[in-house]
């Protein structure tokens, strides 16, 4: 299925006014979200979180970065999708140039992609703009 | 002594907050718990009233500041029934304790030797030792716990050996709750080899377990203050003292010498030798309040609360469709760990947050044991003297509602 983009998620989001729907809608989103093939469940494609596992590949197609990601918790999964909707498919320069604590603040989430939470969502985001930083070389 | 729980709650003024518009249930004391009025006010006394440096200054303020800080130690002394007051060393915390222990210890062992370890320990029991056996070139060796979080006794004891020059045990498993029989240990251990010492990681232990150093017969226990109503940032190294006499020191500075010229320096007697710097004064004197506290209420009581409050608990998640509980030692902290077959552990945690209860998820500093178990993590509740079984029905409580939307 194809993704739904940031546009879609704000919108999407702002419709709901309870904290359960919002996070079924989150938990929808993970459980729709393409999983990555075990296979690629390796060691340097880890970011390690103590409360959970977050696994990225990249690969550069056309001068656009096309990323994989996988969870083993669900809810970081539809987190993961909401960063997809932001990043996948776009050029480096186009990745490290979205905002994406704005983001998470207009989807009133900014709380998972703080310092605090050891859910590896924000070490991913680093990871991304990494990857961004080191293609646009 | 009579224990009331409703009226222990009001003296902790964060049990009044809101979480996400519900009232906060609070099931993260392994981790930390809360503090009482007494200990906060004991705090912003100090600051507001007499802050000032101990043991050196020529004045009011220091003499009143340095007479509160001693006598916290005596607290803490008393306490834990050392047979002197020089035996309780401030440190950081239980991670700084041990460090001092594992720090001396590299330094006094050679190949060959071995240092005695379990399968459930913290990362604090564990890495420290590690690392002083790849120092020094002793061997570390892991016991074994068996598929319900106890350690296998006789497995235990036929790693003992003449070469046992430390054995680390958790009083209890920070992951799993399991407490171990620290004494019978102890005695064995010091019967097999008797060059072997003892160090116990009481983190868990101090808030929840009798201790009584001189009945354990260990030679170290550590401890933090925080996980004991305490405020964070300062701990015990209580230590035999003619162990701690001749340690190696491991900080040096201020407040540790006897004598230095630019040469050289003369170390100063215990507790001091071990206590380099400034000290944690505010702390100091805030766990100080914290044990002064929990020493008028009636210690057996306090304890039989607690473990009502997780036989509760263990009672409804064995009833909880889906719910596995990890950990079913005989003799448990209050702590109960449990994996859902709906929802990885942050899953649960994540949406347990949401309706203010607060609970730990992940490998709670024990990696090794967590791949031990061959499970990813682990959602932790864990009990303290404030829990109330109307607590432990809001758990479940929402832990339906996290299974039905993780469904």
């Amino acid at each position: 299925m194809a993704l739904p983009s940031t546009a879609d998620i704000l919108e999407d989001l702002e419709f709901f006014d309870d904290w359960e729907e919002r996070y079924k809608y989150i938990i929808d989103l993970g459980q729709e979200m393409p999983k990555m093939d075990p296979q690629f469940h390796t060691q340097e494609r880890l970011v390690k979180g103590c409360q959970s596992n977050v696994w990225i590949n990249v690969t550069p197609i056309d001068g656009k970065l096309q990323f994989d990601v996988d969870s083993d918790a669900i809810i970081v999964r539809g987190l993961l999708a909401l960063v997809m909707a932001a990043y996948n498919d776009n050029t480096p320069q186009q990745i490290l140039d979205f905002d994406i604590q704005q983001y998470f603040e207009a989807l009133d989430l900014e709380q998972h992609i703080s310092p605090t939470r050891g859910n590896g969502l924000r070490a991913i985001v680093s990871k991304i703009r990494d990857f961004a930083s080191a293609a646009r070389l | 002594m009579a224990f009331d729980v409703n009226e222990i709650r009001t003296e902790f003024p964060i049990l009044n907050r809101q979480v996400h518009n519900n009232p906060l249930v609070y099931l993260d004391n392994a981790a930390t718990t809360q503090k009482p009025q007494v200990v906060i006010d004991a705090i912003v006394d100090y600051y507001t009233n007499y802050n000032s440096n101990v043991h050196r200054g020529a004045h009011q303020l220091a003499d009143e500041a340095t007479r509160k800080f001693e006598a916290a130690r005596d607290s803490v002394a008393n306490f834990i029934n050392a047979s002197s007051r020089c035996e309780v060393i401030w440190s950081a915390g239980t991670t700084e304790s041990i460090n001092i222990v594992a720090n001396g210890i590299a330094k006094l062992l050679k190949a060959g030797d071995e240092v005695l370890v379990t399968e459930m320990e913290h990362h604090a029991n564990l890495v420290t030792w590690q690392q002083a056996c790849l120092a020094s070139g002793a061997t570390l060796v892991v016991a074994p716990i068996s598929d319900k979080g106890e350690l296998d006794l006789e497995a235990y004891y036929a790693l003992l050996n003449t070469h046992t020059r430390l054995a680390a045990i958790p009083h209890a498993s920070n992951a799993l709750g399991s407490v171990n029989p620290i004494q019978a240990m102890t005695a064995r251990i010091k019967s097999i080899s008797s060059d072997a010492l003892v160090m116990i990681d009481g983190a868990q232990g101090i808030a929840h377990c009798d201790v009584d150093v001189q009945a354990i017969g260990c030679d170290f226990y550590a401890f933090s203050s925080h996980k004991f109503y305490g405020p964070t940032g300062i701990g015990v190294l209580w230590g035999k003292e003619q162990l701690l006499a001749d340690w190696p020191v491991w900080q040096t500075g201020g407040e540790m010498i006897a004598e230095v010229s630019y040469q050289s320096a003369k170390w100063n007697t215990l507790p001091y030798r071990l206590e380099a710097g400034t000290p944690n004064i505010a702390d100091v004197i805030g766990f100080g309040a914290a044990v002064e506290w929990f020493q008028q209420l009636d210690k057996q009581a306090v304890l039989a609360h607690e473990l009502s409050v997780l036989n509760c608990a263990t009672q409804m998640a064995e009833s909880f469709d889906g719910l596995e509980i990890i950990g079913s030692a005989q003799h448990k902290v209050p702590v109960l760990s449990f994996v859902m077959q709906q929802g990885h552990p942050a899953d649960i945690g994540f949406i347990l947050d949401r309706q203010g209860v607060a609970i730990r998820t992940g490998h709670h500093c024990a990696e090794p044991l967590m791949n031990r178990l061959n499970i990813p993590g682990t959602a932790r509740a864990s009990f303290a003297i404030y829990n109330t079984v109307n607590e432990v029905e809001r758990l479940f409580e929402a832990l339906e509602k996290a299974k039905k939307m993780l469904a």
